[in-house]
């Protein structure tokens, strides 16, 4: 029998929008779980990002210093990292704000003083797509990504194992 | 004026310079100018003015870096250099050498290297004549190649005869001039233009400037030349506006030599007539490029088109037009006075001529010097006094468009193709020197940063792709690159040679590829430990500046 | 009638006098990509996205405006022009803000369509980011410079074909903008016509209709026009 797949799926800025796109896969992900374990996700209760994962999808840019730190974590414990959608693959919408700028967006977003507390993980200076920040093996554009073409990802790197 | 009066006027000049016994100069060029040199000149005249010494301002001397500077000319002495002059120091100088003393303050030794080892032919009348004069000119022969070549030769043995010399444009790319004129000369259309490409614009380069402020009347002269070869009756001078002096110089040029009927309707007598305008730039290097600048001299936006067709064939106004460049223009008279066989046989084979260089950076002195093609690089420092600050490491050459030659080829003889061999380029000739406590990426980001600043902006290649090797740059020079962005930056590099539009983009990434090529190790040590080899980082103006 | 022959990917091609490379491929169904080009326009050679090589020569050209010649050997296809033209495309995906999710024209956009062609699925070079500014000032139409990629079809269209040469370039290198007039908002502008050609030769989302969800382009054949011009016809 062939080895089950070890699959985690993450979040950094994105707006979830990726995450549905896989969600609509519908009937497909009985048949995609035949062969996975979802062993991380925002999807699923699980705290800690764990060793030895086979493949991770990565929804959303890296916008602040806690998503720095988790897609160094993802690189490190993971084989094969795709990229999922527009927001890892090019910063998309989260990236709107670098031609402001950090200081500039946060005046307009709360323009009164105390409206913005830094209890929150701190904004980087811009945001950048994932693979400017870890290695990225595959990438899967679109805003959202179409659920076959995840599928099919997912599909193309099931057979390889 | 007709030929015989010409004769006869230059005749008198050359009388009157003789009378004058002692000669007294100071370089009006604008570095000397900048150095104070006007208020020398007016200590003088005021001092010795009335004497029988002949005081005037003149044209480049050479090396730039010592001004302001002066000589002496008497007939039969050697001509005394002086250097760093003020007024005080000026009228003891010239009071010493009346006394008999030619060692007053200031004196340069008379074996001097950076004036006594040029060749001058493009500059030979540059500090010898007073620019902002006619019968200066006419006194060291200026023009009289003009009535030569127009009283003696048909416009086919004009074009023969600078074909035989091998003379090749000066500009920096080396195309054969005489093909170029006979091009035109061929060409069909009554109506063709001459054009001089003044728009001298490498970072270290003022070469051209250097002419055109010391002797305007050869470039004028030149081109009147080449007007007769091709048959134009209307050329333009585009000058860069940050040339203001060399403008104002060469319109009054301009206007002495209409005057004396040497420029505008019937010169000479004869039937051939030319019109020269000046046209100023307004601060864009890609008007350098010869489509570039010929649609700003129409008036439109300065930016490339597509070649072919060359302005030869489809030039100004959709008209057949010869273009060249000042220094190129600058050989014409004393190639048709000595005859080809002459020009030959300076230079080497296949380099005809000489190449005037403006030498700067790191070196003792920094100047103009013209030397016969050929001529070692090794003796170019030597002639400027060598390095300074440290060690020899590096001379660039062609500017933001060339690449360095490192020290080991030091001995490489400066011609079209031994510089093409090393991956840089002839250039027009400007020849920045480099110790070794220059960082290397550092100088590759000075002139990608220039590069991305002048790209006109018409072809992505150019426009985009030194947005991103500047960026590239600065995070190599900044500590934050990894050996991958390395080969994106080669990659890059390699695309804008390829599929830029004009040779703007094409030749941009030479400055990056040339020191990789020689100084790839710098690179890497950037990248792979975060350190700048030569402590450049240690400059606080410097990108590299706070690396661990 | 054909007058020359050449060949291109290693077939026998017809060309007329003074047709471009690209057309002599194009009337025998051999597709080059292109960007800045529009049929009906004077090329400009401005992308480089449709060079290609010629046999004896050092570097590939662009086939938008280099004559077809006869004997010449032509490649459209090849891994150096391939690479060349996915990084041009990368390379103008990186310029400026081209946010193809909130975009009017995406799924109908030259550039989105042409980066797919090539197969570009993520852009390795860094985002310049720059702060571009939107021009809603015109009734009907806007300009977001966010997404121009400076190819200038909006200027060649509004000069060669409308005739009021609104729009021009301003700047230069990588502060290049498209004006209209001189740098004045395009509402204010005493020579724009309103007839919209900018708009639709605008391969982006640069040049769009306001109001209209998703911009229509290309409706109007401006080959057709070119050649009523000359008939003088309307």
């Amino acid at each position: 029998m062939k080895q089950r797949i070890r699959l985690a799926t993450a979040w950094l800025s994105g707006c979830s929008g990726c995450h549905m796109g896989l969600l609509n896969l519908h009937a497909g992900l009985l048949e995609l779980f035949e062969r996975c374990d979802l062993v991380y996700s925002p999807l699923a209760d699980i705290k800690q990002y764990p060793h030895g994962v086979d493949l991770c999808l990565v929804e959303g840019a890296v916008g602040s210093g806690d998503n720095r730190e988790m897609a160094e974590v993802i690189r490190e414990r993971t084989a094969f990292v795709v990229s999922l959608g527009d927001c890892a693959v090019n910063g998309n919408v989260a990236a709107l704000r670098n031609p402001r700028g950090k200081a500039a967006t946060l005046n307009r977003v709360y323009p009164q003083p105390g409206g913005f507390t830094p209890d929150v993980p701190a904004l980087g200076e811009i945001v950048l797509p994932l693979h400017h920040v870890i290695a990225v093996d595959a990438f899967i554009p679109g805003c959202p990504p179409a659920p076959d073409a995840i599928g099919q990802a997912i599909q193309r790197f099931v057979t390889r194992m | 004026m007709r030929s015989a009066e010409l004769l006869d006027r230059m005749k008198k000049a050359r009388e009157m310079l003789a009378a004058a016994g002692t000669r007294v100069s100071v370089c009006m060029g604008s570095p000397c100018i900048a150095a104070g040199a006007e208020a020398v000149l007016r200590e003088l005249r005021a001092m010795y003015g009335g004497q029988a010494i002949h005081v005037t301002g003149s044209g480049c001397m050479g090396p730039c870096g010592r001004g302001p500077l002066l000589r002496i000319d008497r007939n039969g002495e050697p001509t005394a250099f002086y250097e760093k002059m003020t007024p005080a120091d000026a009228c003891a100088a010239v009071g010493a050498y009346l006394d008999g003393n030619a060692n007053g303050p200031g004196r340069l030794a008379p074996d001097f290297p950076f004036i006594a080892r040029q060749t001058r032919v493009v500059l030979a009348n540059c500090g010898t004549c007073d620019p902002e004069s006619l019968e200066s000119a006419l006194a060291v022969g200026g023009w009289s190649a003009l009535a030569q070549a127009i009283v003696h030769l048909t416009p086919e043995e004009v074009c023969a005869e600078v074909s035989a010399s091998g003379l090749r444009g000066r500009g920096g790319a080396g195309f054969p001039t005489g093909l170029k004129w006979t091009t035109v000369a061929k060409a069909q259309g009554t109506q063709k233009y001459v054009i001089c490409n003044a728009d001298e614009g490498d970072p270290g380069a003022f070469m051209d400037r250097t002419l055109m402020e010391s002797d305007p009347h050869r470039l004028l002269e030149g081109m009147a030349i080449a007007a007769y070869a091709v048959g134009a009756e209307v050329g333009f001078v585009y000058v860069r506006g940050e040339y203001p002096l060399a403008a104002a110089r060469l319109r009054r040029a301009i206007a002495e030599a209409e005057q004396a009927g040497l420029l505008g309707r019937r010169i000479l007598g004869r039937g051939f007539s030319l019109t020269i305008r000046v046209r100023i730039g307004a601060g864009a290097f890609v008007c350098g490029e010869e489509t570039a600048l010929m649609a700003s001299i129409m008036g439109r936006r300065g930016q490339p088109v597509i070649r072919p067709p060359y302005p030869a064939q489809h030039g100004l106004w959709g008209r057949s037009t010869l273009i060249n460049n000042v220094e190129t223009y600058g050989c014409i008279a004393p190639l048709i006075r000595n005859g080809s066989a002459w020009f030959k046989a300076i230079g080497s084979p296949g380099n005809s001529g000489t190449k005037v260089f403006s030498i700067s950076g790191d070196v003792d002195t920094v100047g103009v010097l013209e030397v016969a093609l050929g001529t070692p690089l090794r003796h170019l420092v030597e002639m400027a006094g060598g390095v300074t600050g440290g060690t020899f490491k590096a001379a660039q050459t062609g500017g933001a468009s060339g690449g360095c030659i490192p020290e080991g080829h030091l001995d490489t003889p400066v011609d079209y193709e031994s510089l093409t061999a090393l991956g840089s380029i002839m250039g027009s000739g400007g020849m920045i020197v480099m110790n070794d406590q220059r960082c290397m990426p550092d100088v590759a980001r000075f002139f990608m940063n220039f590069c991305q600043d002048e790209s006109c902006g018409k072809c992505a290649p150019c426009r985009a792709g030194t947005q991103q090797v500047s960026r590239l740059l600065e995070r190599i020079c900044g500590g934050d690159a990894d050996l991958a962005d390395l080969d994106r930056l080669e990659e890059l590099c390699l695309l804008m040679r390829d599929a830029s539009l004009c040779g703007l983009g094409m030749a941009a990434p030479n400055p990056v590829l040339g020191t990789l090529r020689w100084f790839r190790e710098e690179y890497e040590a950037h990248i792979r430990g975060g350190r700048c080899p030569s402590n450049v980082c240690e400059r606080e103006d410097s990108p590299c500046h706070g690396l661990p | 009638m054909p007058r020359l022959t050449l060949t291109i990917d290693g077939r026998a091609v017809r060309a007329g006098r003074g047709q471009t490379i690209l057309q002599a491929a194009r009337s025998h169904g051999i597709a080059i990509p292109t960007l800045c080009n529009l049929e009906g326009l004077t090329p400009l050679g401005g992308c480089r996205v449709c060079i290609v090589e010629v046999e004896g020569r050092p570097r590939p050209v662009p086939s938008c405006t280099t004559r077809a010649e006869q004997g010449m050997v032509v490649t459209t296809d090849s891994e150096r022009l391939a690479a060349a033209r996915r990084m041009i495309v990368e390379l103008l995906l990186a310029e400026r803000n081209h946010t193809c999710a909130v975009c009017v024209m995406n799924g109908n956009c030259e550039l989105q369509t042409l980066a797919t062609y090539l197969g570009i699925d993520h852009v390795r070079y860094g985002f310049i980011s720059p702060l571009a500014s939107v021009d809603i000032s015109h009734e009907r139409f806007g300009m977001d410079h966010n997404r121009c990629i400076l190819c200038r079809r909006c200027v060649r269209v509004c000069n060669e074909i409308e005739g009021a040469h609104t729009w021009d370039v301003g700047g230069r290198g990588a502060a290049s903008r498209i004006i209209s007039d001189l740098a004045e908002p395009w509402g204010e502008s005493a020579t724009c016509t309103g007839c919209g050609k900018c708009v639709q030769a605008c391969p982006t989302g640069a040049l769009f209709e306001k109001g209209a969800v998703a911009t229509r382009k290309g409706t109007i054949c401006l080959e057709r026009l070119v050649e009523w011009r000359k008939r003088g016809e309307p």
